[in-house]
């Protein structure tokens, strides 16, 4: 059925385009709908600011809750003939089939989002350091905490989920050094029943504090039910628990947008990987809320040092699940190597499903 | 904790059971629905929005049910009485009604909704365990308990039901013996739709008090396959709504305890624990030509 609507949504751009040949066009491709409320809205909200900022000279399309597999191919292969200028793929499981249709149309700009293959020179990357985020929920979650257990309501095993994991967990244990973290695949990025149940099963377990790295704000609205507190998914749920979200991590995709179409039109697009977080502004702290004062003043604390570039959470002495040694006292992790995560830290119980 | 989780599994299975009912009693008539995904998810949006709007999560209910039966009067006109291909038809009406319920949708996404609270029943609520967990719940799962004795009392004993089951396996003989085989078709699709439409409601009233699209995630599909799963028996379907439940909450509590299993073995579980059943059941050749209408899936013209 979503493939139908792919089909028929891209028709309807093909016919579309004729008639507007000298305006850019940039392309969004989404894997949930752009009312999730979560993920796919705030990159939704980014496509809203190129069409404001760079009004006439743009043309805007996007397709949304396209599937992870062979329908994404598809997807961006028909947008690359429909005349776009640029398409943003917004997920990380369309990293192959980016690459494979951008071999097949070297004029056309691809723009993936969390992946790391850029195998032609069309093909840019970026990515936003949310685990400067989960590293400053990680700390907050354990001040506030009870029971000293959160419950981490996870997607799949990619390296941005795992790479979150850990940076949540060092956080946490930065502040408590016996904190717990109970962890639940949910095998889904958008899928609120499951999310729900996810949510409920971990609070059952004793956990009193949740956080998601799925994008529905099914959990949020759990964790309001029972009383507990929870964490904002990429966008600020506060509506959805105005007694429970003690904060959220916000995704703003907006200004990068803006600077990339911008570039099409300027003719001075080159490839990059660009991975940016707190100091750019692309990665921002919902309010924090729902917590005390001196927690609060903590966490921001916390941000301006990761801002400023004086706090790297992934600083050794890091070692790894079975305790061998990742980082050096005082070592500082690559991007390369966080890219690329696919190990657990110390600390973590349960195995990492592969 | 054994209560919380089993309150968790009750949350799960009543929409399951719900729609399934309602796709039974259609079945039994002879006619195959696939639109109980579509209507489901009409439902969920119509329950948001009314409730949303007028503050009573009945008003709710009442819409969901009263755009269920809309959905499936259009599906009723156009394979029974025009006699289109019900697979075709239905798999268009869940496509409908995932477009639709989109549109509606589309203005009350990220707002939080009305819940459906509690009904305790007095004295029973008291009694350990059982009390908290049956007796002290929404509404829908007293009505999806109170649906499946019903159902099971009028398909076998009451004589409606038996004609129902007659149109369903014989229609040609229902016909000769001055039943209106396709009046009554039609009202057990009405009726299919009105559950599964309610089934919705449940969504986004006690499941997750939310609107997002495409809510329903693949639920009215599980509903289709427990109706064979049961072999078309109502008590089967209860038992088979539960099972299904259980294992989606199990796969949580399992992964959270730690033990080291692939969560996506787990995810698959209840869609393995399905193949399993159907199997077992198709193995019994006999068993299954008992239970399923003769006539499932065939359209009646009378002057043919």
């Amino acid at each position: 059925m979503k493939r139908l609507a792919t089909s028929l949504a891209v028709l309807l751009l093909a016919a579309g385009t004729a008639a507007a040949q000298d305006k850019t066009k940039a392309c969004f491709i989404y894997v949930g709908p752009i009312g999730d409320f979560g993920w796919s809205y705030q990159h939704e909200q980014g496509r809203l600011q190129v069409e404001e900022e760079l009004g006439d000279q743009v043309e805007t399309a996007y397709l949304e809750s396209v599937p992870e597999g062979a329908d994404a191919e598809r997807a961006i292969e028909r947008f690359a003939r429909s005349g776009c200028d640029i398409i943003f793929t917004t997920s990380f499981g369309y990293m192959d089939a980016t690459n494979k249709v951008a071999g097949r149309f070297p004029d056309v700009k691809f723009e993936h989002a969390t992946g790391y293959k850029r195998e032609h020179p069309n093909v840019s990357t970026y990515n936003s350091k949310f685990y400067q985020g989960r590293y400053v929920i990680g700390q907050i979650a354990a001040e506030v905490s009870e029971t000293g257990q959160a419950g981490y309501i996870a997607s799949f095993p990619i390296p941005e989920v795992v790479r979150g994991i850990n940076a949540f967990l060092l956080g946490a244990r930065s502040v408590d050094p016996e904190f717990e973290l109970k962890i639940v695949w949910v095998n889904s990025w958008f899928d609120p029943g499951r999310e729900a149940d996810a949510a409920k099963a971990l609070l059952d377990q004793g956990v009193d504090i949740l956080t998601q790295h799925t994008d529905s704000t099914a959990p949020m609205q759990v964790a309001a039910e029972r009383g507990a507190h929870a964490f904002g998914q990429a966008s600020d749920q506060i509506a959805f628990g105005p007694e429970t979200q003690l904060t959220a991590i916000v995704d703003d995709w907006g200004p990068y947008y803006v600077e990339r179409v911008k570039a099409v039109i300027d003719g001075t697009w080159e490839q990059s990987d660009t991975w940016h977080g707190f100091a750019e502004g692309n990665v921002a702290m919902a309010p924090f809320t729902n917590m005390p004062d001196e927690v609060a003043a903590k966490a921001q604390e916390t941000v301006d040092a990761i801002s400023s570039g004086a706090l790297e959470p992934f600083t050794g002495p890091i070692n790894k699940q079975d305790g061998t040694e990742w980082l050096a006292d005082g070592q500082k992790a690559e991007d390369g190597e966080l890219l690329g995560m696919n190990f657990y830290i110390e600390g973590i119980d349960g195995s990492l499903p592969q | 904790m054994i209560e919380a989780i089993l309150l968790s599994v009750i949350t799960a299975a009543t929409p399951l059971l719900i729609a399934a009912m309602g796709e039974l009693v259609a079945e039994r008539s002879g006619v195959l629905n696939l639109g109980v995904e579509g209507m489901m998810v009409v439902g969920a949006v119509a329950a948001f929005a009314v409730a949303k709007e007028t503050g009573s999560p009945y008003a709710g209910i009442l819409a969901a049910a009263l755009i269920g039966a809309l959905m499936a009067a259009l599906f009723a006109i156009l394979t029974v009485w025009f006699v289109t291909n019900q697979v075709a038809t239905g798999l268009a009406l869940t496509l409908f009604g995932l477009g639709v319920a989109g549109m509606i949708g589309e203005a009350y996404v990220g707002f939080p909704g009305v819940s459906l609270g509690a009904v305790a029943i007095p004295v029973l609520s008291d009694l350990p365990i059982v009390g908290r967990v049956l007796f002290d719940q929404d509404p829908l799962f007293y009505f999806s308990i109170l649906l499946t004795a019903g159902v099971a009392w009028f398909l076998f004993y009451s004589r409606a039901g038996l004609r129902l089951r007659a149109v369903g396996d014989r229609p040609e003989a229902a016909h000769a013996l001055g039943l209106h085989v396709n009046r009554v078709r039609t009202l057990a699709v009405l009726f299919g739709g009105v559950c599964a439409g309610i089934a919705g409601a449940q969504l986004t009233l006690v499941y997750t008090p939310q609107w997002v699209e495409n809510i329903t995630a693949g639920r009215g599909w599980i509903a289709l396959a427990l109706v064979v799963f049961a072999s078309w028996r109502p008590f089967r379907v209860l038992a088979g709504a539960y099972l299904f439940g259980a294992v989606t909450i199990a796969q949580f509590h399992v992964q959270a305890i730690g033990v080291n299993v692939p969560s996506q073995l787990l995810s698959a579980l209840p869609y393995l624990a399905t193949i399993l059943v159907l199997v077992l059941i198709a193995s019994n050749r006999r068993f299954t030509r008992v239970n399923t209408p003769a006539a499932l899936g065939q359209p009646f013209v009378p002057d043919r």
